[in-house]
């Protein structure tokens, strides 16, 4: 008695999707319009959830047997303020990117495509192994005997 | 025990206070440490070498933990080698370091915090409190080799060395876990006592032997050992020759009364021991450094403990803790030869040294008694050790188990000839005349570096002439093991057996061993003929750059940085977890309506086609109207499901936000392709097949939502209790709209969290429109956009 019904299960279904395909698209505009358009799922939802079309919940214009389920409408009502509070501040930060970078496109991290093409890390081990060996033997007795006179650090110099 | 141990630890972390004004004082009061713990061993001599001394400290009664030690005859030995080694050694470094030396302060106080958990190590009987010490010692290990990682040869050892040992120590610490669940309890004592049996102890031990096997560099894991000589000298000598590459030998010797009949225990000791031995001595002949060449004879050394201490016969572990304690007070003072040698001549090179035995008569005798009783040479404590080893194994070949007692007893022996010959090349190496070679002028040592070496061999003489001595330390830890006949009950250590069979294989050992050296020519000849197929360290290196590789592939993969991606994954995940479980879990319900109201239709109608015109459009402002559609189609849909709250907050939502986006639109350009004519991006244009898959996956997502809510929506039975209780008491908050008591009453608490969140959003907008309105006034002007990246960006 309370299943969504099959029209309404449609209207979900496209939001959802739509909502989804332009959150997975590149440009800032269009994610900001998909998450707009799934709040609107959403909040959808979540009404529909509570019931099918009954009489508003307001005292004295209908009985309280035909009132439609209070609690989940006072939810959506939350999250559609939320929803426009959250949009306003996205549309600004988007705003506010697009001045400062002249892009309105969410970029791939540069960091990350540098990591993909490496063979192997930076500071590799192998690296270290497949160098050339110093100078000075630090096992030596020698090399015990060295004082800190910044002179005698050789030139593998890692920062200490 | 425990006050021992953190006593050690303490001091330690107090010394460099101390090696800012002496780096030798602070050397000096790190021996005392060290001095006092064997003087606190000996004290409790009887208890040792009886009952053993026990101690409990409770560590964490809620999760069962504690730190348990004992002291009996095993960990006495050892103390002798941590302690008494460990005295000499650090008194060694006091005059071994220079007086102003930068690694100074850092050796004597991690010296010494080795040393502290060193002594926890193996006083443990408790598996976990002794899994803590030998890790502790693995990270001492670490820094003592890596130094101040200035050198690449450092970084490279001390990576090596902790890998390879802290891998053993993670498969140790799963094999713990394993026998100390099937034995119902840690305490190694009681393990010992009632060893556990069946598939989990059986695993369980393999990995321990794991953990033993790499701490105590046997092949295939062991060129971690000889890479770890760049450390100091003694370092060298007091963690890779006296104490820590023990610790695998001890842990083998503490578990084989429990385990030495079994053959996923034996096997693999004796096999790799023995391989291990025969490896080291073979390299020991063809090193060149003397360092270096003393390293592979404490790898070679240590596969010879192994297979002793593994043997689970009563004469061999007889011979084990023998050998143990001579190997520690030959191979310490050794290496402290070494540390001289280089000190007062700056090499350590076999080709460059030549007539030190003239230039340091003093010197050359204690090397001369210390590598003579490596050799085993009569009179000194490395001969006793050799002969009850050799008569362990003969004697089982003979009355037991012939395979396995002659297999070992002639590897042993042919290890044992490898060894008189690497003990014969050091001598020579070192003060040996060379024909060709400029005889080398030494500086005289200094005295505090010669009187440690002198105490440490003379001990191994003084042992070696008093055998009765170390029959009182060895025969109550041979007494775990059961002896099979006369001979093992009444064997003895002795300086004179008869002449019997190991009598001649001693002999024999020495006779070719040294045959072995004058003929050295001709050995290094075949060394350089054979090829070397394997290589346990280029092994070493193919895994380590495989894993390096593999690691930096899989990142690459996996953090490819693209938001698509990212998303993608997630919305997958989505279907794949919670969507399998509605497939298998969740039923279609029956009464579901096609249509509630007919005026469900129109709207929905509206919406559907907004949303899906969304897709295809160009145009930004375009896109905005549509949303402002679907906004209003869906708070039409409110008004139709008697909501009319809803609806009204969503009309003027909708508005507010067309106004917003009217406002930003108004500076951004009109298509949504166009974005910024530099745009650099613009070369890798969305493909059409990307383009399918994401309208794919994003369809199937939003179809999954929809029968998400159907099937969880048909899934509920009644209203909840708590709706009707609203709307019993909205007369009481005093308001007809059940709704607005709900927000305004029952839940006003959310409502003001609601708020909160309103607030912060507006402050965050309104900083970020002022921002960019500040940037534009403070360019005199002002102007587009582009124009404000131009100057901004």
């Amino acid at each position: 008695m309370i299943t969504i019904n099959v029209a309404m299960a449609v209207v979900l279904a496209v939001l959802y999707s739509v909502g989804f395909y332009l959150l997975l698209q590149r440009s800032l505009m269009r994610i900001l319009i998909g998450i707009v358009v799934l709040g609107h799922g959403a909040n959808l939802l979540l009404q529909l959830a509570g019931g099918p079309p009954a009489r508003a919940p307001v005292l004295g214009t209908a009985l309280p047997e035909e009132f439609a389920d209070p609690l989940p409408q006072a939810l959506a009502l939350t999250a559609i303020v939320i929803t426009f509070a959250l949009t306003t501040y996205l549309l600004a930060l988007g705003y506010r990117s697009w001045v400062l970078t002249g892009r309105d496109e969410v970029q791939d991290d540069v960091e990350d495509r540098r990591v993909a093409e490496r063979e192997r890390p930076e500071g590799s081990m192998e690296e270290d192994a497949e160098g050339p060996d110093d100078e000075e033997d630090p096992g030596s007795a020698a090399a015990s005997d060295r004082t800190d006179e910044p002179a005698e650090v050789s030139g593998s110099g890692a920062a200490r | 025990m425990l006050a021992l141990v953190v006593a050690h630890l303490v001091v330690a972390a107090l010394l460099p206070l101390v090696s800012r004004r002496s780096r030798r004082a602070a050397f000096g009061i790190a021996a005392v440490l060290p001095a006092a713990t064997l003087v606190w061993g000996f004290a409790h001599l009887g208890a040792a070498l009886g009952p053993g001394l026990e101690e409990t400290v409770t560590w964490s009664s809620a999760l069962d933990l504690e730190l348990g030690f004992r002291l009996d005859a095993l960990g006495l030995v050892m103390i002798v080698l941590v302690g008494g080694l460990g005295a000499l050694i650090l008194a060694y470094s006091a005059w071994y370091f220079g007086k102003d030396s930068r690694d100074a302060p850092r050796n004597s106080a991690l010296l010494l915090a080795f040393a502290g958990a060193m002594l926890g190590l193996v006083l443990a009987d408790d598996l976990l409190t002794l899994y803590v010490f030998w890790e502790l010692t693995s990270i001492a290990s670490f820094l003592l080799v890596g130094q101040g990682g200035l050198h690449r040869a450092n970084r490279r050892a001390a990576v090596q060395a902790l890998l390879v040992t802290v891998l053993g120590g993670l498969a140790m610490l799963l094999g713990i876990v394993f026998v100390g669940e099937s034995a119902g309890t840690y305490r190694i004592s009681e393990i010992v006592a009632a060893p556990p049996v069946g598939g989990l102890a059986a695993t369980g031990i393999a990995l321990i032997l794991v953990g033993a096997l790499t701490k105590s560099a046997q092949a295939p894991f062991h060129p971690w050992l000889p890479a770890a000589m760049a450390a100091p000298t003694p370092v060298s000598a007091y963690l890779h020759a006296a104490s820590m590459v023990k610790a695998g030998v001890v842990l083998v010797g503490r578990l084989s009364p429990g385990f030495a009949d079994r053959a996923e225990w034996w096997v693999p000791i004796a096999v790799l021991g023995l391989v291990t031995m025969l490896i080291g001595g073979w390299r020991a002949l063809h090193e060149t450094d003397l360092k270096r060449l003393l390293a592979f004879g404490t790898v070679s050394q240590l596969g010879f403990l192994m297979v002793l201490f593994g043997s689970g016969d009563r004469i061999g572990e007889v011979a084990a803790l023998t050998m143990l304690l001579a190997h520690g007070l030959f191979k310490a003072p050794l290496f402290m030869v070494v540390g001289i040698v280089d000190k007062v001549t700056g090499t350590r090179e076999v080709g460059a040294l030549s007539g030190l035995r003239r230039g340091l008569p003093g010197l050359a005798v204690a090397a001369v008694l210390a590598a003579a009783s490596m050799a085993g040479v009569p009179f000194l404590l490395g001969f006793l050790g050799k002969e009850a080893a050799f008569e362990a194994f003969v004697h089982q070949g003979l009355y037991y188990d012939p395979a396995r007692g002659w297999v070992l007893a002639l590897g042993l022996l042919t290890g044992s000839v490898l060894t008189v010959a690497y003990s014969a090349r050091f001598l020579w190496g070192a003060f040996a005349d060379k024909p060709g070679v400029e005889p080398v002028d030494p500086k005289r040592p200094a005295r505090g570096l010669l009187v440690p070496t002198w105490t440490a061999a003379v001990a191994g003489l003084v042992l070696g002439c008093v055998p009765p001595l170390v029959n009182a330390l060895a025969q109550p830890y041979a007494d775990a093991y059961p002896a099979t006949d006369a001979t093992e009950a009444d064997y003895h250590l002795a300086l004179w057996h008869g002449f019997s069979l190991p009598l001649l294989f001693s002999v024999v050992a020495l006779a070719v061993g040294l045959a072995l050296h004058v003929g050295r020519d001709r050995i290094t000849g075949l060394h350089r003929t054979l090829a070397h197929p394997l290589s346990a360290q280029r092994g070493y290196e193919v895994v380590v750059a495989g894993l390096e590789r593999a690691a930096t592939q899989v990142t690459g993969r996996v953090q490819v940085g693209s938001l698509p991606v990212y998303l993608g994954v997630l919305l997958c995940t989505v279907l794949v977890l919670p969507g399998i479980a509605l497939l298998t879990g969740g039923a279609w319900p029956r009464d579901q309506s096609l249509v509630s109201s007919l005026l469900q239709l129109p709207l929905g109608l509206i919406v559907v086609v907004a949303a899906l015109a969304l897709t295809r459009v160009r145009r930004r402002f375009t896109a905005v109207l549509l949303v402002g559609a679907i906004g209003y189609g869906i708070g039409g849909l409110f008004v139709v499901d008697g909501a009319p709250d809803l609806a009204l907050a969503q009309f003027l939502v909708e508005t507010l936000t067309l106004v917003a986006f009217v406002f930003v639109l108004r500076r951004l350009p009109a298509h949504f392709d166009s974005d910024g004519g530099t745009d650099t991006a613009s070369g890798n244009r969305p493909r059409r097949g990307v383009e399918m898959r994401k309208a794919v996956l994003a369809t199937v997502a939003g179809v999954f939502v929809a029968v998400a809510g159907v099937v969880l929506s048909g899934a509920r039975q009644q209203p909840p209790a708590a709706s009707g209780e609203f709307v019993a008491r909205a007369p009481e908050a005093g308001a007809d709209n059940v709704i607005a008591a709900i927000l305004v009453d029952f839940r006003a608490l959310d409502t003001v969290g609601e708020i909160t969140v309103l607030l912060i959003a507006a402050a965050g907008t309104a900083s970020l429109v002022l921002a960019t309105r500040f940037d534009r006034r403070r360019k005199a002007g002002g102007g587009t956009p582009e124009h404000e990246k131009e100057v901004l960006g």
